[in-house]
């Protein structure tokens, strides 16, 4: 492969699309600039203890993606948001906090997802009450080594509501986030497996186990780890005279209403479009589908592509996916980015 | 006649090619929201009259959607129509206005209406 150091991608994003993508361009020859709002690569990555299916430590990946920009033809500038993307003829004018960046042949958006914010699903108790928490708060109490309440103490029971903020018109979400219901199930088992004492129960609406072994993680928490999974969506959750919180659910298969007490309660909250990649997207006016996603140009064999020709997505600013998806993703948008750019220069040649 | 000790028992399979299901017909031309529902239960976890009674809006939209009439009509009544069932659907079912238009379908129907 010759080396084009004077073709030169900036890529929006050091998550895990926007470092493998990055690596993968700059082992082809480019000249990458990534931008990274925060002060570390690694995106959301970071925030997680073990990953599903297979329950690997997360800084396993996060070392792999580390390991992937660790090459001279990239330059990341961390605490770095971009400012404006202006198209001008075939280059892009990228501005950050940071001054101008040289004209790029293409842009990658990598910018990734937020959170669900739960206290946008205020029956929930997000926020009123101590122990209703996310399951990002829970990946740092695995972190920290400790599960316990706001009052010091080991839970007796957990509750685990899946959809938080998915598959929910009253929060406008109507996409289901896809990796809930697998976190729900590890980290169900990571509880378990601290607290042998403490019971667990996952509050769900439907089970979608749809990658490679998460059927079979499902299985383990039950049979293994005697996890306990209700069908129902859990309608509130409120505090009790004792301090303990109290959900209200129906449970769907027996055909009643189920009430129950538990010490925490763990919200799955959903993944949504970041706001940052959106407010960058405006100024490009690239399209965004009903789902709040980027809109890709063809959803079977395009969907690296977005509706202005030079702006490539890789991840999860196109969907909710899992990191072997994004990391698929992410490189098959280096072909395409690859292609977009070797075309422009034969036609310039011509 | 000589009594063998046999009674006829009503079997409970749901019958889908000879039940009615006019009402359900009804409710979905006239509320299309009701075609939404996933069976989550938010609506009867939600439910004031659930707590006394049978009444499950979860149930009550399967077996209007089965044709399963008898149990509709058992049902139906025993809305308050408080409505927070509707306040709480994350599909956004009128449900409160289901039962409006099943009570209302029921009507039609005993009277040839429908």
């Amino acid at each position: 492969m010759p080396e084009q150091p004077d073709r030169h991608i900036v890529i929006v994003g050091a998550g895990t699309a926007g470092c493998t993508a990055a690596g993968q361009l700059a082992r082809e020859g480019y000249r990458i600039s990534l931008i990274e709002k925060e002060s570390e690569p690694g995106g959301k990555v970071i925030k997680w203890y073990q990953l599903f299916p297979d329950r690997r430590k997360s800084k396993e990946v996060l070392k792999y993606l580390q390991g992937e920009i660790d090459n001279p033809l990239i330059n990341i500038s961390l605490n770095t948001a971009v400012e404006s993307i202006k198209k001008e003829h075939d280059k892009f004018i990228v501005t950050t906090t940071h001054g101008v960046l040289s004209p790029a042949d293409a842009v990658l958006m990598a910018t990734g997802f937020d959170l669900f914010n739960p206290e946008r699903k205020e029956e929930y108790g997000y926020g009123i009450y101590n122990d209703v928490i996310t399951s990002v708060e829970l990946e740092e109490k695995f972190h920290s080594g400790s599960v316990i309440t706001s009052k010091g103490v080991v839970p007796e029971r957990v509750g685990i509501v899946h959809c938080v903020g998915s598959r929910d018109e009253k929060v406008g979400n109507f996409h289901c986030s896809k990796v809930c219901c697998v976190t729900a199930v590890k980290q169900a088992i990571e509880i378990r497996e601290m607290l042998p004492g403490t019971e667990v129960f996952c509050f769900y609406m439907d089970m979608r186990m749809f990658g490679p072994y998460y059927e079979e993680l499902y299985r383990e928490a039950q049979e293994k780890w005697g996890v306990n999974f209700i069908r129902g969506k859990v309608s509130e959750a409120s505090e009790n005279i004792e301090g303990r919180l109290l959900v209200k659910v129906e449970d769907t298969l027996a055909g009643k209403p189920l009430k129950m007490q538990v010490d925490l309660l763990v919200l799955m909250i959903g993944i949504e479009n970041s706001l940052s990649g959106r407010k960058i997207a405006e100024d490009l006016d690239l399209k965004i589908g009903i789902n709040g996603f980027f809109s890709v140009r063809d959803n079977h064999y395009g969907n690296n592509r977005s509706s202005l020709e030079g702006i490539f997505y890789a991840g999860t600013c196109t969907a909710a996916m899992n990191i072997t998806d994004t990391i698929s993703h992410a490189r098959a948008s280096v072909v395409e980015i690859d292609g977009y750019v070797k075309s422009k220069v034969n036609k310039v040649k011509v | 006649m000589k009594n063998f000790g046999f009674s006829s028992i009503k079997p409970r399979v749901i019958d889908y090619d000879r039940n009615n299901r006019a009402v359900m017909e009804y409710i979905m031309e006239h509320e299309p929201s009701f075609a939404l529902c996933i069976g989550c239960g938010g609506c009867a976890a939600t439910c004031s009259a659930a707590q006394f009674t049978e009444m499950s809006l979860r149930k009550l939209n399967i077996l209007i959607k089965r044709g399963e009439n008898d149990e509709v009509r058992r049902l139906m009544n025993k809305c308050m129509l408080c409505g927070k069932c509707t306040l709480v659907c994350p599909r956004g079912v009128n449900t409160r206005n289901v039962i409006f238009l099943t009570q209302q379908a029921f009507n039609k129907l005993d009277n040839y209406a429908i």
